[in-house]
């Protein structure tokens, strides 16, 4: 039987019936997503430790926007609250109907999005729904209006193969390898504290974290110090103690990411505890671009460093590879920057920086090519879970006016009306 | 295909002896190799080809208007203003906003990127696939041309084999007039566009059926390939009791006759009540006779059919219903009569599907609601039309319907204000293009932030171990409105 039919059948009716319109209702929804925040917080602090250890101290004519109507939008688990509700709150100010797939692997969070939070939203417009890879593809067999999907590239495919026997439009939002190019023209530390921050975070778990760094040999040696001494700053001398950093998801990701740490050299870190799904802050060294770690997105603190001879070399290494999602530059000189960013394509992009861009709801967020398609944040968001409708609204007077467009012409009307158009400043009343 | 020999650079796979060769790999792999180079990137290189699409279009309007009327019929008067003015001045428009439009768009920053630079670049995508139909074979092809190229792209067009003669100029002479190292036209029926669908491209622009735009996004799927898809469906044109029969007569009528009704944004049925169509009848036959004469097939103002199918596939729509104006049909010229039918049945083939002919069925309901659930029961139109002297009617259908575009008292609105993006939704498209939206539609938009690589002591805050003060200016930091959590 088909567990998602009565429930899509409800949300369709509810948005057919119009409830979702009214600016107050969409504003009512956003003020209960608020207060779901404010009163679980504890409850989510404490989901999220469960789930990922997370650091839980940190812890946005005329044309007329109309809702699609039913929007589905499928979660994935490292950030499972932002992930989900960020897009949530553009899909609801757009008015539509939306359908929530959090992630089954953070469990926890998913308890509480599926327990707690449809009590603070009117549920005739919005629904949880729960499952793994075989529910998710018998919910993609349903008609949606609009489809959001952050994961990997593989499921990407899988998501907008299903939404085109709808004629669904999507956005995906998925991933890559971020590089990181380090400019021999820099200052060690700044970089390292910069590079390692942004890495280990999440215990590396976020998509748009440097991905691989690369450098001369020289840099290298000047970084691996660095490195160590931002790591041990920011974790302690016992990493695996500090309250500060995450741990995997769950043994399958720890198994890949434990095997990642065979290539290549170990330059620091390397440690790694199955029972607590701990790794350690780790570089690696001496890597070859066939190696897994160079191949698939890594997604877990581990850092590899690859050599390049110059800016010109490390560029090429770029642009042989997929588009990523986030590129980073570091150097002292505002030229070699702005150099990397002209000669590359990516999602978004910082220079000297992590991925700082993303606190800016005024800068959209998505990928490019194999990193995605379509953006979000701020209104972007409500950008784009609104259809844009152009609209025309015409006298239905003045019908003389219309007597030039029509046939039969005279030489003199064709003339009129062909040079209003060339113009194209009064075509508008002529036509 | 016949063109072997052409002049131009455009690869017929028909005539080449490929026995399992690509026929595309070659010219895909020279584009690219093109793009690579960063040979687009300059303004001055983008607007170069922009200005050659405007000689191409100067140059050749004879022969152009001549294809035109070929393929369609087409007099030199709806050639102009539907086709190549309208080139034209998405030309013009390209190159007089390319600057500003190619500048980075600096956006607002917040406590912790106050002395940053923040804003968006429009990157090209790479490799563009334009697909164009055959009812509009220059337009279709030409103004998203001009918003791939302004964007920066190298671009593949595959125009429509439906349309020989438009065809022909666009594969002969148009490349004689852009940089051929980043433009190229392909040749072929559905078997070549499906073997170069295989083919990965970085957006993908089709216009054409929602059956094959199903095929196009598929295919695109595996690429990860975006997409804008132009398709069609039923245009609904509701005729409220409260309007002057004429007027509307006059307007629907030749909204719907141009091009001889081959237009995915023509009114394609009309809902009215019975008092309102016995009113509308005299006056569209009124109009039809003024536009077109006692004998509409001696007109040179009505357009034919553009093949075989086509008319065979109108002919016998004529037989739903009555006919009640029209109705006369002449396989010769494949030509068919402006004709409206009544006692319309929504289950009869005229109302199941998009008709992209000049055959307007008259479909009775009885209030406005009735009107509205019809066509909400309906996929999604790339157009709706309502009539009424009442704006609050056309408001209220405006309200409480969906479409790619809506026109109040008015047919297709792209021809009087062409800065409107055309798109649809649902069943009848995703995305948008003319104008800007062509060029953002063909560009990516690219978040950059360029931080200090100095001034680190700001940045401690942000780094563990933390205090409960640092965490709450963080936290504050971070929950101006202007952030988002991370």
């Amino acid at each position: 039987m088909d567990p998602f039919e009565d429930t899509l059948r409800r949300l369709r009716e509810a948005f057919s019936a119009g409830l979702t319109r009214p600016a107050e209702f969409r504003a009512e929804q956003l003020r209960g997503l608020g207060r779901f925040l404010q009163d679980n917080k504890q409850l989510l602090q404490d989901a999220l430790a469960q789930d990922l250890h997370k650091a839980t101290q940190l812890d946005s004519a005329f044309i007329r926007k109309e809702p699609f109507g039913l929007v589905l939008i499928v979660a994935p688990w490292n950030y499972p609250l932002n992930l989900t509700l960020v897009p949530l709150v553009g899909a609801l100010a757009a008015g539509n109907c939306v359908v929530l797939k959090p992630s089954e692997i953070s469990t926890s969070v998913e308890k509480v999005l599926a327990e707690v939070l449809p009590r603070y939203l009117d549920q005739s417009c919005f629904a949880v729904v729960l499952g793994g890879p075989q529910e998710m593809g018998q919910l993609l067999e349903h008609r949606f209006d609009y489809i959001f999907f952050t994961g990997s590239p593989r499921v990407g495919r899988i998501v907008m193969t299903a939404a085109a026997k709808h004629l669904t439009p999507v956005t995906l939002e998925l991933g890559g390898k971020n590089p990181c190019y380090v400019d021999d023209n820099c200052d060690p530390q700044t970089v390292a504290n910069r590079v390692a921050w942004f890495r280990y975070f999440n215990a590396g778990q976020t998509c748009v974290a440097p991905d691989y760094i690369l450098c001369s040999p020289e840099t290298q040696e000047r970084l691996l110090p660095a490195l160590q001494s931002a790591i041990t700053r920011f974790y302690g001398d016992d990493p695996q103690s500090s309250p500060n950093l995450g741990r995997i998801i769950n043994q399958k990701q720890f198994q890949r990411l434990r095997a990642l740490l065979g290539c290549g050299r170990v330059a620091i870190g390397g440690q790694s505890d199955e029972s607590q799904r701990y790794i350690a802050p780790t570089v690696l060294v001496d890597v070859r671009e066939t190696e897994p770690v160079m191949q698939e997105e890594i997604f877990g603190p581990i850092l590899p460093i690859v050599n390049v001879r110059s800016l010109d070399e490390a560029i090429d290494f770029i642009n042989r590879r997929e588009k990523p999602l986030a590129l980073y530059a570091f150097s002292n000189s505002s030229q070699v920057v702005k150099r990397v960013l002209a000669r590359t394509s990516s999602g978004g992009f910082c220079g000297n920086d992590g991925f700082m861009h993303l606190t800016l709801a005024s800068l959209p967020f998505g990928g490019v090519g194999a990193s995605g398609m379509g953006r979000y944040h701020g209104k972007f968001s409500f950008d784009t879970f609104s259809h844009h409708r152009a609209c025309l609204l015409r006298s239905p007077r003045m019908e003389k006016v219309n007597d030039l467009r029509y046939p039969p012409h005279s030489q003199r009307n064709l003339r009129v009306l062909l040079v209003a158009m060339e113009a194209h400043c009064c075509s508008c009343t002529l036509l």
